[in-house]
């Protein structure tokens, strides 16, 4: 059974220099319960993805143009803007990135999460308060009913994103969109709001779909990964799949970039070099006409500068969008 | 910056009083704004106690100096210059205050219409630029060429150019609060538009706004007088500081305290409602508030 399944999704940005692909045909489902980790560089469409699911994308600079969002059996794109507010926070909720910025300075914390209760669940603000109360204790925030009456300025970064993951559970969503929750964070409170996501999709049922770009957080939590680049997936694994075999030699480079605790140190005692992938990410407004990596990818042949590579299952439930997967493959092990 | 912590710079319980003195201490010109506009206030309700007739013509007292009979002496028809000033701030808080009260109210809701609805944002601003351009002075002569002069019309008059200085302070703070994480935030929690801009956006301009409304405030004393000292302002037997001056021109070098009267009281009070403006903006912006 799939709870949101998004087809071929493509957004684009309308701006003075041209028209820029920020995601071009993208692909998944979402199972109820599952975590989908979403990673790539900055810039690579990953945050785009999430806001245009939620047709956040602000229709003067950009649009959705291609492809299907369904969410439970409906077409997100044929709902009325009121039904999709009716959606937004209550059916799929979203934590950002800031949560220094993401709650209103001027509101006490038992209003903003009252609020969104309040508005979706059809409930006075007495039991709207009551339930506020008992979402800051699941995400395990000390005396909650004094917090209640706080503003945002007197809770640290990472109680505010426990307060962020509360107005986003309040109303239980089937699906929370987590976009980059942790990286404003200290790393002690990231794996307490990891494990804290993790729990409460365990006691609620919710399925996450979180976007990053720290691998070391995909492994902890995913089960199931895309890597994006330039705008495109390309690679979709299990999470174990991904690690112990990249298929892509973008997902290679962002392994190889990352320090391993369990790496084999060369005979001298050191630890191996750390490899950064050369080069930057391609402007998005002038598209190669072959593989995208192709100026970074050190396994590029003509073939690449030629076409673009489709998704394929290279592997059980392993796709790759690369001409030499098999190459890649062999290197890696 | 000290590196020795004194026993002043500890926190203690205080007593209120203990609390009122220090807040005074931290900012004194919010509270030497405020007393002289309570002050004024006050003068103004007490005026039928305290000051007498000042409309009582005495042609055996004219331009007469300060004593203790005429505090503030006598005008060229026997006049009490004091009773005069005293109602005449009567004219000038009723101007400045409706005129920073209403101006801030229209100038609110536009503003917030222009920063949240983009679309109609520019065809608004350029109206605004347009009004802006009228000269008070200018429009009141010409609204008070069309109907009967009153106070009514001057305040009306100095409304109307007044109303763009807000649309501009709320709006562009309104663009800035819209960019706002938590703006977005709110939206994908789905929050309907109009309580969006109640609950969300309003608030944050409460601050920008209030500040703006006591310079609004001392800017339409000023011109009021200006125009009440021109002919163009309330009708020359309200006694208004502009009009004292007016009156007390001609005989200026014989009688120079109904002219420097009034328009010291003027001044005075639009130093006030500019201190109090200074110490709110002060005080309302957290960043400059954190450093006190």
């Amino acid at each position: 059974m799939t709870l949101l399944e998004v087809r071929d999704l493509r957004t684009q940005f309308f701006t003075a220099d041209g028209v820029v692909r920020a995601v071009d045909g993208v692909s998944f489902d979402l199972s109820p319960g599952e975590t989908l980790g979403i990673v790539g560089e900055s810039g690579c469409g990953k945050s785009v993805t999430a806001l245009s699911i939620l047709r956040l994308i602000a229709p003067e600079t950009g649009r959705i143009v291609g492809g299907s969002i369904r969410f439970d059996g409906r077409d997100l794109a044929t709902l009325s803007n009121e039904e999709m507010r009716e959606l937004r926070g209550h059916k799929i909720a979203m934590i950002f990135q800031e949560p220094m910025t993401s709650l209103n300075p001027v509101l006490t914390i038992g209003t903003q999460i009252a609020e969104s209760v309040v508005r979706h669940m059809r409930v006075s603000w007495r039991s709207a308060r009551d339930r506020a109360r008992e979402m800051l204790e699941l995400v395990r925030i000390a005396d909650p009913a004094q917090r209640l009456a706080e503003y945002p300025h007197q809770l640290s970064g990472g109680m505010r994103q426990r307060v962020m993951i509360a107005i986003a559970l309040c109303c239980n969503p089937r699906v929370l969109i987590a976009d980059e929750p942790t990286t404003a964070l200290d790393v002690t409170i990231q794996a307490q709001i990891l494990d804290l996501m993790l729990e409460l999709k365990e006691k609620l049922g919710t399925a996450i779909i979180l976007i990053t770009h720290d691998l070391g957080v995909v492994a902890e939590t995913c089960e199931r990964v895309i890597v994006m680049y330039a705008g495109r997936m390309v690679e979709q694994a299990p999470a174990a799949a991904l690690f112990a075999r990249p298929l892509h030699p973008y997902t290679r480079g962002l392994l190889r970039a990352l320090p391993r605790a369990d790496a084999d140190g060369d005979p001298a005692g050191g630890r191996p070099r750390l490899m950064e992938i050369p080069g930057i990410v391609p402007a998005l407004t002038r598209p190669l006409p072959g593989c995208a990596f192709v100026p970074r990818c050190s396994f590029a042949v003509e073939r690449c500068h030629a076409t673009s590579p489709a998704l394929m299952e290279a592997e059980a439930s392993h796709l790759v969008a690369c001409w030499e997967a098999s190459r890649v493959a062999e290197a890696a092990t | 910056m000290t590196l020795i912590l004194t026993a002043e710079d500890m926190p203690r319980v205080a007593s209120p009083l203990a609390r009122a003195a220090t807040a005074i201490r931290r900012n004194p010109t919010i509270f030497i704004g405020a007393a002289l506009l309570v002050a004024l206030i006050a003068m103004t309700l007490a005026a039928p106690w305290i000051a007498g007739d000042p409309f009582r013509q005495a042609p055996i007292d004219r331009l007469r100096s300060p004593s203790e009979r005429f505090w503030f002496g006598t005008d060229q028809f026997g006049r009490d210059v004091f009773a005069r000033t005293v109602y005449g701030a009567r004219v000038s808080l009723i101007v400045g205050l409706s005129v920073a009260a209403v101006s801030s109210l229209i100038g609110l809701a536009i503003g917030l219409v222009c920063g949240y609805f983009r679309r109609i944002d520019g065809v608004i601003m350029r109206v605004m630029d347009g009004i802006m351009a009228i000269p008070s002075i200018l429009l009141a002569i010409a609204l008070i060429t069309l109907t009967r002069p009153g106070l009514g019309i001057v305040i009306a008059a100095i409304i109307i150019p007044e109303v763009p200085r807000i649309v501009r302070v709320v709006r562009s703070v309104v663009l800035s609060i819209r960019a706002q994480p938590y703006i977005e935030s709110a939206i994908a929690g789905g929050t309907r538009n109009t309580k969006l801009l109640a609950r969300h956006i309003l608030p944050n301009t409460l601050a920008p706004l209030i500040v703006q409304a006591t310079y609004v405030c001392a800017s339409a004393m000023l011109i009021e007088a200006g125009l009440s000292f021109l002919g163009a302002g309330v009708p020359p037997e309200i006694p208004s500081w502009g009009n004292i001056i007016a009156q007390g021109r001609t005989f200026f070098q014989i009688a120079p305290w109904s002219i420097f009267i009034p328009g010291g009281f003027l001044a005075v009070t639009v130093l006030a409602v500019n201190m109090l403006g200074d110490g709110l903006r002060d005080r309302l912006d957290p960043r400059l508030a954190r450093r006190m």
